[in-house]
Formats: C-alpha cells, sequence, structure tokens
C-alpha cells in the first residue's frame, strides 16, 4: 500500500516466529494482559497512542507502532521506562504504565492491522 | 426559559416530523456530537466506527486548527495550512449537520438546531470548545478585537494579527496581554511570543515584545525564558503577575494596556482574554459558575445533566490540560464508555496521554507530556513519575528532533481526526 512501505505483516516477517516465541516470554507474567490483546480488546492507553502513531500515515520523524514485532515494541518500550534508551518524549509517556502495561500496548500494537 | 425556546424551536414542520419519532429504548442508539474540533471530529468518527449512529453539529463548513497558527502569526504558514473539511467524516461514516445546536432539552434528550430540525439522542456529546470572553475585561469588546486582534480562535482574527505586526515600523512595541487560567492551550501564549519574537528578530530588530502576564509562572517556563535570552536577547519583556503584569483594563482605540502600575501605549496588541467553555454548554446546563463543564473522568459525562457527556476544552479536566491533543485522547475514551453504556456496561478507566509541542524557533522544539488516569477526588490527576518537560540542557539535535515530531504530530492527529 502507497505512503506505508516500512509496514509488512507480521507474519511475512523473517524470523516472525522468533519474535512471536520471544513476545510470548516477554508476556509469562501477564496471561491476561497478552489473552487482551491477543482477543484485540484495546489495553489501557491504546487509544492514545494513535494521537501520534496513526496507521497508515506517511514516513515521518515519528515512527509506526502498527503491525511491529511486538518484542521490538516492547523492549523499546520498556528501555523507554527505564531510561535505558534515548528518547525525546517517550521516557516521560512510558513512565505512566508499568511494564505489564507496556507489554500489553506492545502485542496490541504488533497484531496485523483488520 | 430553555423548554420554551425548545418548543419554538420544535413548532416548524421538520422539526414536528422528527418529533413523531421520539428515540424508544428498542431503536437502534442515537449519539449527537456538537463541535468539529480535535474533540468533537474524532468522538463522532469512532462512534461510527463502533457501529453507533451518530450526528455531527459543526456550524462551520470546514474547521480551523489552532495548532501551529501561531506561525501563521509569525508569517512563517499559510492560514490555509490550518483548514481541514468534514469529508472525510461524511465518508466513514458520520451524518454532518451544518448547523448551529440552538437549543438543548436533557430531560427529553432532544436538540434542536439552527434550521429548527430537532435531533433526539441517547447520548449527547458536547465538544464545543471555548468562548473568548468579551465581557470580562473592561475595554475589551467586539470593536476592541479589531483593534487589539486575540488571535485565540483560528481564523481571521489570526491574519489581522499576522497583518498589523506585518504593518508595524521597526522599533515599536508589540504588547501581548495573557490570562490567568484556565484557558485554552496553556503553554500557547509563550509559543507565539517566541515565534513574534523570531519575527521581529529578523525582520523589525529594533522592536520590543512586552508580555503581560496575570500570572507568576507558566508552563516550559524555564524552557521558554532560556529560548529568549539565547535566541531574542533584549527583545522579550516578560512581566508576570507579581511586578504588575496583569491586564485590567484596555483603551482600543489608543491602542493602551492598563495595568494595576502603568499604562502601556503599543503599536501592536494581542489581548488574549479570560476564556469559558462556549455558549451551548451554558445553554445545555453542563457549565458551572466557573464557566466550564464539570464532568466524570471515566466517562465524561457531566457532572450536572445526565445523558450529555463533555470533552475538550469546554470540560473541566484536573491535571489535563486544555489542548488539541488531549481532546483527541479524551474524545476516543469517551466514545468507548458511551460504546459500553450503551450495551449496558461501566466504561473502563481510561489512561490518558497528553503531549503537547511549542515551538520556540523555526525548527527548533520543546514539549510537555504527561500520563493521566482517574483519581479519587473525581478528577484526572497526572500519575507520578510520568510526564513532565523537555530536559533543560537537551542537546540542539533533540529540540530539532522535537520540532520534527511536532509537525508529525499535527499531520497525525489531522489525519486521525479528519483524514
Amino acid at each position: 500500500m502507497e505512503g506505508r512501505p516500512h509496514r509488512r505483516p507480521f507474519a511475512a516477517r523473517p524470523g516472525a516466529a522468533a519474535a512471536r516465541l520471544l513476545a510470548a516470554a516477554l508476556w509469562c507474567c501477564t496471561p491476561v494482559a497478552a489473552l487482551a490483546a491477543e482477543a484485540g480488546e484495546a489495553p489501557p492507553g491504546a487509544s492514545a497512542c494513535t494521537g501520534c502513531h496513526v496507521p497508515a500515515m506517511r514516513a515521518t520523524s515519528i515512527p509506526p507502532i502498527h503491525g511491529q514485532p511486538a518484542a521490538e515494541l516492547a523492549a523499546a518500550l520498556r528501555g523507554f521506562r527505564s531510561g535505558e534508551r534515548h528518547a525525546t518524549v517517550m521516557d516521560r509517556i512510558a513512565k505512566g504504565f508499568t511494564v505489564e502495561e507496556l507489554d500489553a500496548l506492545a502485542a496490541f500494537f504488533a497484531r496485523p492491522a483488520p | 426559559m430553555r423548554r420554551r425556546g425548545f418548543l419554538r424551536g420544535a413548532a416548524s414542520a421538520p422539526a414536528a416530523a422528527l418529533l413523531g419519532t421520539p428515540a424508544i429504548a428498542q431503536a437502534a442508539p442515537r449519539v449527537v456530537v456538537v463541535g468539529g474540533g480535535f474533540a468533537g471530529a474524532t468522538c463522532a468518527r469512532r462512534l461510527v466506527a463502533a457501529g453507533i449512529a451518530t450526528t455531527l453539529v459543526e456550524p462551520a463548513a470546514s474547521y480551523l486548527a489552532c495548532p501551529f497558527s501561531n506561525l501563521v502569526v509569525a508569517g512563517l504558514r499559510d492560514l490555509e495550512d490550518q483548514r481541514f473539511g468534514f469529508d472525510g467524516l461524511r465518508a466513514a461514516g458520520v451524518a454532518v449537520a451544518t448547523q448551529s445546536a440552538t437549543v438543548v432539552d436533557p430531560l427529553a434528550r432532544r436538540v434542536a438546531l439552527s434550521d429548527g430540525i430537532v435531533l433526539a439522542y441517547d447520548r449527547l456529546v458536547l465538544a464545543p470548545g471555548i468562548e473568548v470572553r468579551l465581557d470580562a475585561l473592561p475595554g475589551y469588546d467586539a470593536a476592541a478585537t479589531e483593534a487589539m486582534p486575540h488571535a485565540w480562535r483560528a481564523g481571521p482574527q489570526t491574519s489581522l494579527l499576522r497583518a498589523q505586526l506585518e504593518a508595524m515600523e521597526d522599533g515599536g512595541v508589540v504588547a501581548m496581554s495573557i490570562p490567568a487560567n484556565p484557558y485554552r492551550c496553556p503553554p500557547g501564549p509563550y509559543e507565539r511570543a517566541s515565534l513574534v519574537a523570531h519575527y521581529l528578530s529578523t525582520r523589525k530588530p529594533r522592536s520590543r515584545l512586552l508580555l503581560l502576564d496575570a500570572k507568576d509562572g507558566f508552563s516550559k517556563q524555564r524552557l521558554f525564558e532560556r529560548a529568549w535570552s539565547e535566541l531574542y536577547p533584549g527583545i522579550v519583556e516578560w512581566v508576570p503577575l507579581s511586578r504588575g503584569g496583569r491586564v485590567i483594563e484596555v483603551q482600543a482605540r489608543e491602542r493602551v494596556l492598563v495595568t494595576e502600575f502603568e499604562r502601556h501605549r503599543v503599536d501592536v496588541a494581542n489581548v488574549i482574554p479570560p476564556q469559558r467553555a462556549a455558549p451551548v454548554a451554558r445553554e445545555a446546563g453542563v457549565a458551572d459558575r466557573s464557566g466550564w463543564c464539570p464532568v466524570d473522568p471515566a466517562s465524561f459525562e457531566s457532572r450536572l445533566q445526565p445523558g450529555i457527556h463533555v470533552i475538550g476544552d469546554a470540560a473541566v479536566m484536573g491535571a489535563m490540560p486544555k489542548s488539541a491533543f488531549a481532546a483527541n485522547a479524551q474524545a476516543k475514551a469517551c466514545a468507548d464508555a458511551i460504546g459500553a453504556l450503551l450495551a449496558g456496561r461501566a466504561p473502563a478507566e481510561p489512561r490518558l496521554i497528553n503531549t503537547c509541542y511549542s515551538l520556540v524557533a523555526p525548527g527548533t522544539g520543546i514539549s510537555v507530556a504527561g500520563v493521566y488516569r482517574p483519581a479519587a477526588n473525581g478528577l484526572l490527576a497526572e500519575i507520578p513519575g510520568s510526564g513532565g518537560t523537555s530536559p533543560l540542557d537537551a542537546p540542539p539535535e533533540d529540540r530539532r528532533l522535537e520540532a520534527s515530531h511536532a509537525e508529525a504530530w499535527f499531520a497525525a492527529i489531522a489525519a486521525e481526526t479528519y483524514g
């Protein structure tokens, strides 16, 4: 689709199975959040994320999150929260969520767009 | 009074026809959203996406957005770049009524429009934005807005302020009158000051910018003050409340701003007066004596009128500022809450985010962010440890990146809301 060249369907990505396993490992402590995300139920805060991270946007300085590997999203969010990953604004936002909530958001946005 | 007005509105033929088909429990639920800004348009879209029949009531054929309009004031952007139409909403299935909501009857759950049509609703969402008060600052009336533009709703006022700045001779004095809290876009006056100072420093470098403030502190203050001293030395002077900054009267014809201590005769005056929720909120009985609308922080349902939800700048949102980002986030949470209520479920506790970017110069950005949830006091509170402003010592590349993010955010919210 035009305007979203960097967004490949999750299942079609090389190493998708490994990423899924890693994502599953990240979810191990939060089965409820993981199940909710699998069911397509939006975890707390998800609707606010799309104020900046809109699906099907042209490439900007704000990176896409929809359809990205859950493990990558979760690692980024955890890194923003802990301060290990440099950020302009995401560090301040990630600190408003628990690690479990961030993992649930990662799982939710990782799902292929419907 | 309210009821009589309603009946008068209902007496016309199309209204009478609609009155014959009141909302009944078995019928598909209907929601009416009043206001086509970032709150109302976002909410209407999300309601329709959830399968709920929704009418958006907005008198203007297109919406002129406030974020980025300070660039228009400073001559760096075209006002037309602020304009968004409603065709995207129509295509998404929202019924758009290009009308004003004139009368709201919360008991009958009906709203009358300026063309006499009466819409029945199961839930009403009011997202009417602000009214710029022309009764709060002595001398600042409708006529005064032509001599001393507020430019606090994007449109002709924005162009007028820009034209006045462009017509001013080098060496002139520009003054801004900045109100006490709460008002639309807390960092907005200071972003405007920065971009006006940029205009003056590059085009009219002998000029000065005087900020007369009814407060002793403001959003992102240290970041703005650092930027002014580094980028625009000798141009910006901020006069806080405690040093006589509060403007208590204006004399529009003479371009005079009167404070408790001084009369300032200036060349261009930008008066941002006190504000309150737009008139339809008072009509509907959802505004309290403060002029703003108290709401439940989980459902955004009015504390004063059941069945009516208020979102965006008109509502009292506790720690959450009156911003487009906040309005868009509240709108989505409100639509989800309405979906739950219509299905007979309790709304989930919302987690809301705000991010406000300000440009201190073209290509140089700063931000304030926050994450919010309902607190025991019945208001939205910031989650401890979250949020805050850009670091004071951030490297220049981060300031550039934040300016890029500001632009990307505006494109994103416009796409989500109107695209």
